[in-house]
């Protein structure tokens, strides 16, 4: 019985601040009358008990909950069009991590210093700096350099290179391999192999002893396969002890067809003016650091005469490789996630038709048009954020298992994850847009006038 | 101090375009007072439909004046419409329009949700007017576990719990065999006793002739019976 007391109290209250409504029943100019009174009979809400956001999503949650089956069936094409975005990403950025550790295998690990140079005026290229002898001791003591040696080519001035003294008239004449002077630690900073005998050591270097190394190709051009007998080569007429075979350099590849000697050796036999170049094998992530410090550690005065050839920084590398495979797999993610959109527009757009006595019921007890329109639009937009969080993680989950199976690292940007899973509401709000426009304009009469 | 009728129709005319140009209301005038419980009974086509939406504000007229609590309704907007509906007018159907998957309380608590009833006393009032209808004990029951007379009685304490001025049935007893039938009738009853104003639109003679007054509509047209 109490509410129906306060019914009458509002009636009171209501005829008290509208004093004079029959006024506009039986008034001649019915327009300005009843725009005064206009006011009295709709009822001013307070805020607090409009319908509210809260109220929305419950509401929405209902009809979210109302059919479970259905609801799988409907998340189905946004949870496999995110998880394909997800796993696409995924995979992407995983597999750019694994193909940038194959290149820190030689690349990422090795750099190159050479003096800069500049073209002088009759156009020939000319070095503005010059190497030390002592560059390996200066840069092997900074952070991230594993091994350093210095190669120089030596102009022998034409001589020629053989391993026996005398001249045979009869014999073709045949291209001598080129002579390269390196300092003794070059081998290791090249990765190169001995293959039978030994490389130099700091006291060849030293004492500018006349040994030299022999590259593969070279070795095989002079005749000469095995070094236990101290064979001899002649540089002109001045004979070197071969004391070593060398093969499988990573880096300056010529050394293979070349007669290598200690740096000290050709300055003094040959008048070596300078070396050519630095080789540094340094440790992986290094190659920015170590490229920035060692011009200065060779020639604090003038660190700008050096070019240092370092390897790409890692995030370049992995970002140019990501987009060669993103634009493949993210179209056919992005069509996944477009079939999945109509899927809930589809099924929305069912549960419209089907809740047609709903909506004209709901418009009957006071629901405007828009607050129908919200009703559906929060319901599809709940139906894909819940279809993005499932596909988001199990794109997550797919991407961990296959990297976990390969024995890789699965690399996965966070902000991928739950973007993926925002992406599902917005692609809910895209699909709810038209169900809910239709739903709002049901006519609550033809709605309540059918069954149901 | 003169009270304003709560529902007065002026030369109501609704035509829905043709062709042919469908006159469903021809110039009808009426007027409900506070606290009337009047029936409209009439054959189908005879224009019902069209009457209840009218006076639901679910419908405009072409032609008139719809003065519902005193106020012209020809100048408010759809939204404004919305809001009068929620807080002025309560509903029964015929076919009880209740949600399903939603108990009975819920479904009662639903037309406090868009009529601007203080938030606070939503669930009292709600249980007030289930405990009104008799159902008191049927709170958390979904609506397809009850009697078609159980569903109706739950139809009207959502019409009467935003505490509207008029309560307007659309054939309140269609889905209903007689004896139920009567006992919503009943309910009908008690409610006018305690001062709601109440229409009741009809093609049954029977259900007709338990209001204190009754309308015939016509082709269009109404005549009072006494």
């Amino acid at each position: 019985m109490t509410f129906f007391g306060k019914r009458m109290l509002r009636r009171r209250s209501r005829a008290a601040a509208a004093p004079e409504p029959v006024a506009a029943v039986s008034g001649t100019e019915p327009a300005t009358s009843a725009e005064l009174t206009a006011p009295s009979i709709v009822p001013v809400i307070a805020r607090a008990n409009r319908f509210s956001v809260q109220d929305l999503l419950i509401e929405a949650s209902y009809g979210v909950g109302a059919r479970p089956s259905r609801l799988v069936m409907t998340t189905l094409g946004t949870v496999l069009g995110i998880a394909s975005l997800v796993v696409t990403i995924g995979f992407a950025q995983t597999a750019a991590g694994q193909i940038s550790n194959q290149f820190d295998a030689v690349s990422a690990t090795q750099i190159m210093i050479e003096p800069a140079s500049t073209r002088n005026s009759s156009g020939n290229e000319q070095a503005t700096g010059r190497l030390p002898w002592d560059s390996p001791e200066r840069v092997d003591r900074l952070a991230g350099v594993k091994r350093a040696g210095l190669v120089a080519d030596v102009d022998v001035a034409g001589a020629l290179i053989t391993s026996v003294p005398v001249n045979d008239p009869s014999a073709a004449q045949t291209l001598s391999p080129a002579v390269i002077a390196t300092s003794p630690g070059l081998l290791a900073a090249v990765r190169g192999d001995v293959v039978t005998g030994r490389y130099f050591d700091a006291g060849h270097d030293e004492r500018g002893d006349r040994v030299a190394v022999l590259g593969a190709r070279a070795a095989e051009t002079l005749g000469i396969n095995r070094v236990d007998s101290q064979p001899s080569i002649f540089i002109g007429e001045v004979p070197y002890t071969v004391i070593g075979i060398i093969d499988g350099v990573e880096r300056r590849a010529n050394l293979l067809d070349a007669v290598i000697v200690p740096l000290n050796t050709a300055r003094t036999e040959f008048a070596l003016a300078a070396p050519a170049e630095l080789h540094v094998q340094i440790n992986v992530g290094a190659g920015t650091l170590v490229a920035r410090q060692a011009p200065i550690a060779l020639d604090p005065g003038a660190p700008e005469n050096f070019k240092v050839q370092a390897p790409a920084a890692a995030s370049s590398l992995q970002d140019n490789i990501q987009a060669d495979i993103n634009i493949v797999f993210l179209t056919l993610g992005i069509l996944a996630l477009l079939a999945g959109g109509l899927g809930i527009a589809n099924v929305t757009l069912l549960s419209v038709m089907e809740r047609v006595g709903e909506i004209g019921l709901r418009r009957a007890l006071g629901a405007t048009k828009r607050d129908i329109a919200r009703q559906f639009i929060v319901e599809s937009a709940v139906i894909g954020l819940l279809g993005g969080l499932i596909g988001s993680a199990l794109g997550v989950f797919a991407v961990v298992v296959v990297s976990l199976l390969q024995g890789w690292t699965p690399i996965l940007d966070p902000f991928v994850a739950i973007g993926a899973a925002l992406l599902g509401t917005v692609v809910g709000l895209a699909a709810g847009a038209y169900p809910a426009v239709r739903a709002s304009n049901i006519e609550p009469i033809t709605a309540l006038r059918g069954g149901t | 101090m003169v009270t304003a009728p709560v529902v007065e129709l002026v030369n109501v005319t609704r035509s829905f375009p043709g062709p042919p140009e469908v006159q469903a209301l021809k110039s009808v005038n009426l007027r409900v007072e506070r606290g009337d419980y009047l029936s409209i009974v009439g054959p189908s086509g005879s224009g019902k439909s069209t009457m209840l939406n009218l006076l639901g504000l679910l419908d405009r007229p072409s032609v008139g004046e719809y003065h519902l609590d005193g106020t012209s309704t020809s100048l408010l907007d759809e939204k404004q419409r919305a809001i009068v509906r929620g807080g002025t007018i309560g509903f029964v159907f015929q076919s009880f329009h209740l949600l399903p998957h939603r108990n009975v309380l819920d479904n009662v608590l639903l037309a406090t949700l868009y009529s601007g009833v203080p938030r606070a006393e939503r669930e009292d009032r709600a249980r007030a007017a289930l405990d009104r209808v008799g159902l008191n004990h049927r709170l958390n029951f979904l609506p397809g576990t009850l009697s078609g007379g159980e569903r109706q009685r739950v139809a009207v304490a959502r019409a009467v719990v935003a505490s509207p001025e008029l309560l307007l049935a659309d054939e309140p007893t269609g889905n209903l065999d007689e004896t139920t039938g009567g006992e919503v009738m009943d309910l009908f009853e008690e409610l006018h006793a305690d001062g709601l104003t109440l229409i009741v639109i009809t093609h049954d003679q029977a259900v007709s002739d338990r209001a204190e007054r009754r309308v015939r509509i016509t082709d269009g047209r109404l005549s009072e019976l006494s």
